[in-house]
């Protein structure tokens, strides 16, 4: 029966798809008691590792939404589509939440190639895109809000740090990255951030590795012998998925003590050491903008939720529930949406895109996250962690309060001239 | 002198240093010394671990210690102490309960670092040699300080035992390498010069730099000592990339071992190899958590008794497969190479749906973490060196399996001629089945190697069966020595080539390599001689 009023109603909605092809009249459905929103992240392949737990967070906000009594007095309706850490399925699958679904907002990606790949579809159809998770900047679109950190929210204040006296006055540099967009961008502006205080390029030594790499052996003993030509040494990782795991085996394994040599990873959180022995990493350092070591009331109160959702709903994490920084993004940009809706009282892109200017939410990590009147990006925190023997962090450094986003990093070249808002043609 | 008796001078000379220098306060930190080294900024707090460091007060290493294990937790000023059995409140020094929200002290990097320092220096105050030996070494990792100079000549002055000695001459030398006296700093480059440790090559270098040494004779005494310590180093850099190559060859090698049964002698173009690696992988995660959950004291037996288990289950399923799929397809290549393909999908599913798509932890006994310390700058990993051991172990069976016993001959007799084979009674059919689930089984084995060195997922086996089948072929097909010379070979020149070029041009001057080498030899580096090959 219910099948048959879907396979009904979607007959009915491509039929006046079809017939509104070529006008810009939105399409509403007169009488649906609910909205629906896409989610739109890797269950299967090898970035499902840390994109599955993001699908899970935003199912259980969306519930948590509907409990006290959805959106616009009508209920949230999840559809989950699964773009298996396949870069041109993502496109494929964003077209058919936005033509087929009619989601009135998607919640998605993780890398940014798979952003990248996306990116087109929301244009074209004047969608909208939520992207959760920390990236290189360089980007500045009017259908996304990038509720991860940019470089200036992360990277930046992470290397300040280890030049820092707390942070052992590194002088020399390691940037050890997988091969693809996100470290060699964030690679390229830490440099240039690294020649403006000083530090020539003969004491930064650059290194990538394929994805999924797994023999950190020769990478481990190079970083061994350029910590010992000169002054104090730190490793900058953006190693990304699950070729973590054997990296920070093999640093363990080798004897690199985060005193001597400490490496600190901007895509490591609380998921990523979940499968390592965290005893030899002690030390060893990440930034983020959220850890789950943070000690507050609404963290606490986030963490307990999430728990028992894991624990409802079976999941596979519910003996051990962790919370992230991605996730925690995640949370507050489906409720930021919810807020912007209604306020906007509508779910039209356009008007939520207004009304999500300077919308404000009382953020697990502790503090009121807010999105930037301008330039779709949301002023966080910088918290530096270290590794505890249990695969926690402890926060050793933080900033005073939020920071605003710098999509354009000012370490690139021509970037002064870039607007802090969308270009819309 | 007998030891007893050094151990007593040695007792009452600490004695004499501690009089000296602190003969008015009692031994034991004071509960306001305890409070400023727990709690406070790190400045004040490293301030009191010098004091203490210089007092020379030894009865201040538990303490420190708990501050280092985090077994001191704050709430408001109280400060506890977590012991095995009890919690005692540090102040008063009464038994209490912990309170629930007490938190943690936070020690960064530089904080835990002067902690290890100064528990290092206040060991060189123990009687026994060992303890002494090893703080010894261990202040030679931490940053120099003078703070510590003068404890450390005056335990290098009484010192007997000849290692001890010249360990804190080293250390000795790292902190007077910046002293006032060009002497001194001669003296001290000369002792530093004289190793093959990095970290004093780091020291050394460091002083070269625009604010450091400014005299020229020191500055060419440092540069000649630099020389030195690089020759030394040389070499065993050069020892540590023979065995990241052997080791890498090691996986390679049973990787491809289990290809070279199934591919190497019975042609099967096997797709689903990957797979069986990974459900050996899976089946150490069972072995894993069974005994996580039943025999929690044994846990670091669970890896020897996976070995088995990942072996038997991978060979009934290899044994499944024949059976059911591949014994209708000998003889067309294409078509087994298509089915094990399909294979291999439907068990990565399954997998999948068994155990979720996330990747799964195993994780490394005790015994199998840390590595063997060959000089300061070489560390071999003991996961790896048991892999070496393993790869030569199974290496081994395999060969004995093969020439020694009569499944081996039979599968040797089926591979060189089957019809005469049968004529003469062996029942192929259920050598096939065997020498596939051997193989399959092998491949298990690899699997519970990859384990330990790589991550568990369902896709394991994609990112191994390029390599198995490059190693097979470029050994030559039907060779069991050709895939050891090919797996070693491939290990050493992919590592090699990794520290010139970096790991992903390495790839591909790997796979450049190979494409040549196919093209100008297809048959392998070990040719099949004899009629089995047309």
């Amino acid at each position: 029966m219910q099948n048959r009023r879907n396979f009904i109603k979607s007959m009915s909605v491509i039929a006046a798809s079809i017939a509104l092809i070529g006008s810009n009249i939105s399409f509403v459905q007169a009488a649906e008691d609910t909205i629906k929103v896409g989610v739109l992240h890797s269950l299967s392949g090898t970035m499902a590792i840390s994109e599955t737990a993001l699908k899970d967070m935003a199912l259980m906000t969306i519930d948590e939404i509907n409990k006290n009594g959805g959106v616009l007095g009508k209920k949230l309706e999840p559809v989950v589509v699964d773009p298996a850490s396949d870069w041109p399925l993502f496109a494929t699958k964003a077209r058919q939440l936005l033509t087929q679904d009619k989601v009135a907002v998607t919640f998605g990606c993780w890398t940014s190639v798979s952003r990248k790949s996306v990116l087109p579809v929301y244009k074209e159809l004047n969608g909208l895109l939520f992207y959760p998770v920390q990236y290189e900047g360089e980007e500045l679109e009017k259908n996304v809000f990038y509720t991860g950190a940019a470089p200036n929210q992360q990277a930046i204040p992470a290397v300040e740090y280890l030049m820092s006296k707390d942070g052992g006055s590194a002088k020399r540099f390691v940037l050890l990255g997988t091969d693809y967009v996100y470290p060699r961008t964030t690679n390229k502006i830490l440099r240039a951030f690294l020649h403006s205080k000083g530090i020539a390029d003969a004491d930064i030594m650059e290194e990538y590795t394929p994805f999924g790499h797994s023999d950190y052996q020769t990478i481990v003993a190079n970083i061994k012998k350029f910590a010992a030509e000169g002054k104090k040494t730190a490793v900058v990782s953006t190693i990304n998925g699950d070729s973590n795991v054997p990296f920070y085996k093999e640093l363990g394994n080798a004897g690199l003590k985060a005193k001597d040599v400490p490496v600190v990873a901007f895509s490591v959180g609380e998921e990523e050491l979940r499968g390592v022995d965290a005893k030899p990493l002690v030390g060893h350092l990440a930034a983020w903008n959220y850890f789950m070591s943070l000690k507050n009331p609404t963290n606490a109160a986030w963490i307990k939720e999430w728990s028992a959702y894991a624990k409802a709903k079976k999941l596979p994490s519910a003996d051990k529930p962790l919370t992230n920084d991605p996730m925690e993004a995640t949370y507050i940009g489906i409720h930021m949406w919810a807020q912007a809706v209604e306020k906007a009282k509508s779910t039209d892109t356009d008007k939520v895109i207004a009304a999500m200017a300077g919308q404000t939410f009382k953020a697990p990590g502790g503090f009121m996250s807010e999105m930037d009147p301008k330039n779709h990006h949301l002023h966080k925190p910088v918290f530096i962690g270290e590794v505890k023997a249990d695969g926690q962090f402890n926060v050793v450094w933080k900033t005073p309060g939020p920071v605003k986003a710098q999509p354009w990093s000012p370490f690139i070249e021509g970037n002064d001239k870039k607007p802090d808002e969308p270009v819309t043609k | 002198m007998t030891k007893q008796n050094s151990g007593i001078t040695r007792y009452l000379f600490a004695l004499m240093v501690f009089v000296s220098v602190y003969s008015s306060q009692a031994w034991a930190l004071t509960p306001q010394q305890k409070a400023i080294l727990s709690t406070g900024d790190n400045d004040t707090r490293i301030a009191a671990l010098n004091q203490v460091s210089a007092e020379g007060d030894v009865s201040a290493i538990p303490y420190l210690q708990a501050i280092l294990d985090d077994a001191i937790k704050l709430k408001d000023k109280q400060i506890f102490m977590v012991g095995d059995s009890a919690v005692t409140d540090v102040l008063t020094g009464k038994e209490v309960e912990l309170p629930e929200d007490a938190e943690d002290i936070i020690n960064n990097n530089q904080m835990r670092g002067e902690l290890d320092a100064t528990i290092a220096s206040l060991n060189l105050l123990s009687t026994d040699t060992k303890v002494r030996l090893e703080s010894a070494k261990s202040l030679l990792g931490t940053d120099p300080s003078a703070g510590r100079l003068a404890l450390i000549k005056k335990v290098e002055a009484t010192e007997e035992d000849s290692k001890v000695k010249a360990t804190l001459a080293q250390v000795r030398a790292s902190i007077e390498i910046s002293s006032p006296d060009k002497a001194t700093r001669l003296a001290a480059v000369d002792e530093l010069g004289d190793s093959a440790n990095p970290n004093n090559k780091q020291i050394l270098a460091s002083r070269l730099e625009a604010d450091g040494e400014q005299d020229p004779e020191v500055k060419e005494a440092i540069q000649a000592a630099l020389k030195s310590i690089e020759n030394h180093m040389a070499t065993y850099d050069k020892i540590g990339q023979v065995f990241t190559g052997i080791s890498l060859g090691s996986i390679l090698l049973l990787a491809a071992l289990g290809l070279a049964v199934t591919y190497g002698l019975m042609g099967v173009i096997n797709m689903a190899h990957g797979e069986m690696m990974m459900i050996g992988a899976y089946a150490t995660y069972i072995v894993q958590n069974l005994f996580l959950h039943y025999l929690p004291n044994y846990f670091g037996w669970y890896l020897i008794l996976s070995i088995p288990f990942a072996f038997m289950v991978t060979a009934i399923i290899g044994v499944i497969i024949e059976r059911l799929v591949l014994r209708h397809l000998y003889g067309r290549p294409l078509e087994t190479l298509l089915a094990t393909w399909g294979v291999s999908l439907m068990l990565m599913q399954l997998v999948r749906s068994v155990f979720g798509a996330q990747n799964v932890s195993v994780e490394n006994p005790s015994w199998m973490s840390g590595g063997l310390q060959l000089t300061a700058n070489l560390i071999l990993p003991n996961n790896r060196i048991y892999i070496i051991a393993f790869a030569a172990l199974v290496l081994l069976m395999m060969w004995l399996l093969i020439t020694k016993t009569r499944l081996g001959l039979f599968i040797r007799a089926v591979t060189q001629n089957r019809g005469m084979a049968s004529c003469t009674g062996v029942n192929t059919s259920k050598v096939d089945a065997m020498a596939f689930g051997l193989g399959s089984g092998i491949a298990g084995l690899a699997g519970v190697a990859l384990s330990q060195v790589g991550n568990v997922g369902p896709a394991l086996g994609q990112s191994y069966i390029v390599d198995s089948f490059m190693v097979v072929v470029l050994g030559g097909v039907g060779q069991l020595a050709g895939a050891v010379y090919a797996a070693m070979g491939l290990g050493i020149v992919s590592k090699f080539l990794e520290g010139i070029a970096g790991a992903v041009l390495a790839k591909i001057f790997v796979l450049v390599i190979i494409i040549i080498f196919i093209q100008k030899r297809p048959q392998g580096l070990f040719a099949f001689k004899g009629r089995s090959l047309d």
